[in-house]
């Protein structure tokens, strides 16, 4: 098990080192000095590339470079908001971002692991066709589509919910960006859990505990449910990156003022800066995402670890 | 000695007709692989259906931006904003040209080819647009139809970039093992631990937003799920006693993966690059919603429907036409994608 995890953990490092290395060389082979005012003279250019430290050799400022980058220095903004610190950019917009999503995988989990529960114990009936046409709408159709039928249906024509999201109402006006989000999450782990719930529960296993007399309850959520959920855990990895991209265009459409917004308009606007570090921030969630959710796989199934541990594959 | 007289008749030595021939056990029958799975597809009705609308999708894509004697950006001034009229539908109260506006007044129905005097005309009695135009004047139909290409192309790269190269990696990988193994998995980790956004993102810092970015972009990320079932496979079989014999008779490490193992999960691998396809689409949608897809006047569905979003209040006509193209390739390349995966192998549940 410590050499797994060991494993898993050297791998997401050489990963981090390995986007590090991309967005450092980005920077560097990118035309232009930051000091191409012609009236500079040599002298006063190589004073200049001292005071920045650019003129040590290529390597002691890729690690100064990763110094500055895990201890959160990321410069500061060039066209968004000039000379602030990205820091402090980040302070406002990250835990937005982070509660907007963290609704939207915990709602989209539980109502999925529901409709996927309910579609399984209830197989070829109508609960079941249900779930099985949320499940391919919820695939099939990006995020922005469902944010507009609400911001059409529910803002605009009913007016039950505020067309954008307002600072001071944080919860009540992130009911359609959070529901709009998370549909993609419903319908995969509803999917999922389905078919997963469908094969324990025509496994001889349960017959035996069923016959042994165990109340349908017990039988569903502490025998079924138990293993149906280990392959669904795999799925919440690709499940998060969903979430991310999606939250792009969700921000955008409600204009909250999260990271996501800010990276589209740092995109648009070419600042480098900006791009950059959420570039990292995204990395290093993503990274950590699936770090987390390998090892989990690894304690729930044995099977995983000792295959993929110990390469006799 | 017991004589019995034999009497042939001439009706003895006519030949048997073919109807009398008992009939072969069709349930017992022969069947080859392909025949086998084409039956099982033919079958699933999602499927067929499904296959039904990428055919109907790519002939509109083909002949729809000529139908209408518009291009994708030949702008009409004086024809902006046209809800959508289509030439007899227009009797039956529907399509005939009339939108309801939702202004701060309230809502008023209005319909801009005919007005409301009848002394007045405004021009328009004999235009027919049947998605209407945009705010330029531009004709939806051709524009949606021309950004369908883009969404076809796309699905194209994606099987490509599948077939060619995460089916070799995976190929290669699984069968050699050891090092090569080793080696070809950390690096396919690595690559996997990098979000696609990230790659997207980068990749549009160094070149301008367009076709070949995305095509970048995807031919970067989407070979690794590919390159996994790939080898997934190839250690299925690899231990086989078919391959030993090959090798015994003296077969190369090629020969074998490629004449031996490939076509054995050839099946599996077609199935696993049409789950792709939509994965890709939906990239390229999303890229075109935040203004990073095919710059303007190209459309795409994605960017069509960015651009609609901005008068989708008051035209909320001019988004409903890419949605539901977009919903229908979406929707039929996953019921295909899920009929394929029956027909190859009805064991193959979760994917």
């Amino acid at each position: 098990m410590k050499k797994y995890i060991f494993k898993r953990v050297l791998i997401s490092i050489v990963t981090l080192l390995v986007i590090l290395l991309v967005l450092f060389l980005m920077l560097e082979l990118m035309p232009g000095s930051p000091f191409n005012d012609e009236k500079l003279t040599e002298s006063q250019r190589a004073l200049l590339n001292a005071k920045y430290g650019l003129d040590q050799p290529i390597v002691i400022r890729f690690f100064k470079y990763i110094g500055a980058m895990l201890t959160g220095d990321f410069g500061v903004s060039y066209t968004i908001s000039k000379n602030t610190a990205i820091t402090a950019l980040l302070q406002t917009r990250l835990p937005v971002s982070l509660r907007i999503g963290g609704q939207a995988i915990l709602i989209g989990t539980v109502l999925g692991l529901i409709l996927g529960i309910i579609a399984a114990i209830k197989h070829n009936t109508i609960y079941d066709t249900i779930t099985t046409v949320i499940s391919v709408l919820g695939v099939s159709l990006p995020s922005y589509v469902f944010a507009m039928i609400l911001i059409y249906y529910m803002g605009f024509d009913l007016k039950w919910f505020p067309l954008l999201y307002k600072p001071e109402q944080p919860f009540y006006s992130s009911v359609l960006p959070t529901v709009s989000l998370c549909m993609f999450t419903i319908a995969t782990v509803a999917r999922f859990t389905r078919t997963e719930m469908l094969e324990v529960l025509g496994s001889d296993y349960m017959l035996l505990a069923e016959s042994k007399g165990i109340n349908s309850f017990q039988l569903i959520f502490k025998h079924a449910l138990r293993n149906a959920l280990i392959p669904v855990i795999t799925v919440l990895a690709p499940l998060v990156v969903g979430l991310m991209t999606g939250s792009l265009v969700i921000e955008k459409l409600f204009s909250i003022p999260g990271i996501g917004s800010l990276l589209v308009t740092a995109i648009q606007s070419n600042d480098y800066n900006v791009v950059v570090a959420l570039t990292f921030i995204y990395s290093v969630m993503y990274i950590g995402i699936m770090l987390v959710v390998d090892i989990l796989y690894g304690v729930i199934d044995p099977r995983i670890r000792l295959a993929k541990g110990d390469g006799h594959e | 000695m017991n004589n019995t007289e034999m009497n042939f008749s001439p009706e003895d030595f006519v030949l048997v007709g073919a109807d009398k021939i008992s009939h072969l056990d069709e349930n017992y029958a022969s069947k080859s692989y392909w025949r086998d799975v084409l039956s099982r597809f033919t079958k699933n009705k999602g499927a067929v259906v499904g296959l039904f609308f990428i055919l109907l999708v790519i002939a509109m894509a083909i002949i729809g931006p000529h139908m209408t004697g518009h291009t994708y950006d030949s702008q009409i001034i004086a024809h902006q904003n046209l809800a959508p009229r289509v030439k007899g539908l227009e009797n039956l109260g529907v399509f005939d040209g009339s939108e309801k506006m939702h202004t701060s007044q309230g809502s008023v129905k209005q319909n801009k080819y005919i007005s409301e005097d009848s002394t007045v005309t405004t021009g328009l009695e004999n235009t027919y647009y049947w998605f209407g135009t945009d705010v330029l004047g531009r004709d939806i139909f051709t524009r949606t139809w021309t950004g369908t290409r883009i969404s076809l192309y796309i699905a194209l790269v994606a099987v490509v970039v599948d077939m060619c190269f995460g089916m070799v990696y995976g190929l290669i990988s699984g069968y050699f093992g050891g090092k090569v193994d080793m080696f070809l998995q950390r690096f396919a980790e690595i690559i996997n631990g990098i979000p696609t956004l990230v790659v997207v993102t980068l990749l549009i810092l160094v070149f301008r937003p367009g076709l070949v970015t995305i095509t970048l972009a995807l031919a970067i990320t989407g070979w690794i799920g590919m390159s996994r079932v790939a080898r997934a496979q190839v250690l299925k079989l690899k231990e086989q006693e078919f391959i030993l014999a090959s090798k015994t008779l003296g077969a190369r490490d090629f020969f074998i993966i490629f004449k031996e193992i490939l076509p054995n999960i050839f099946g599996q691998l077609i199935v696993m690059s049409m789950f792709s396809i939509p994965n890709a689409i939906f990239t390229e949608a999303f890229l075109a919603f935040i203004g990073l897809g095919v710059p303007a006047p190209l459309a795409s569905l994605g960017s069509l429907i960015s651009d609609a979003f901005k008068s989708f209040t008051t035209h909320p006509y001019m988004i409903v036409f890419p949605v539901i193209v977009l919903a229908i390739i979406m929707l039929s390349f996953n019921m295909m994608a899920d009929g394929l995966r029956d027909a190859f192998d009805p064991k193959m549940k979760e994917m």
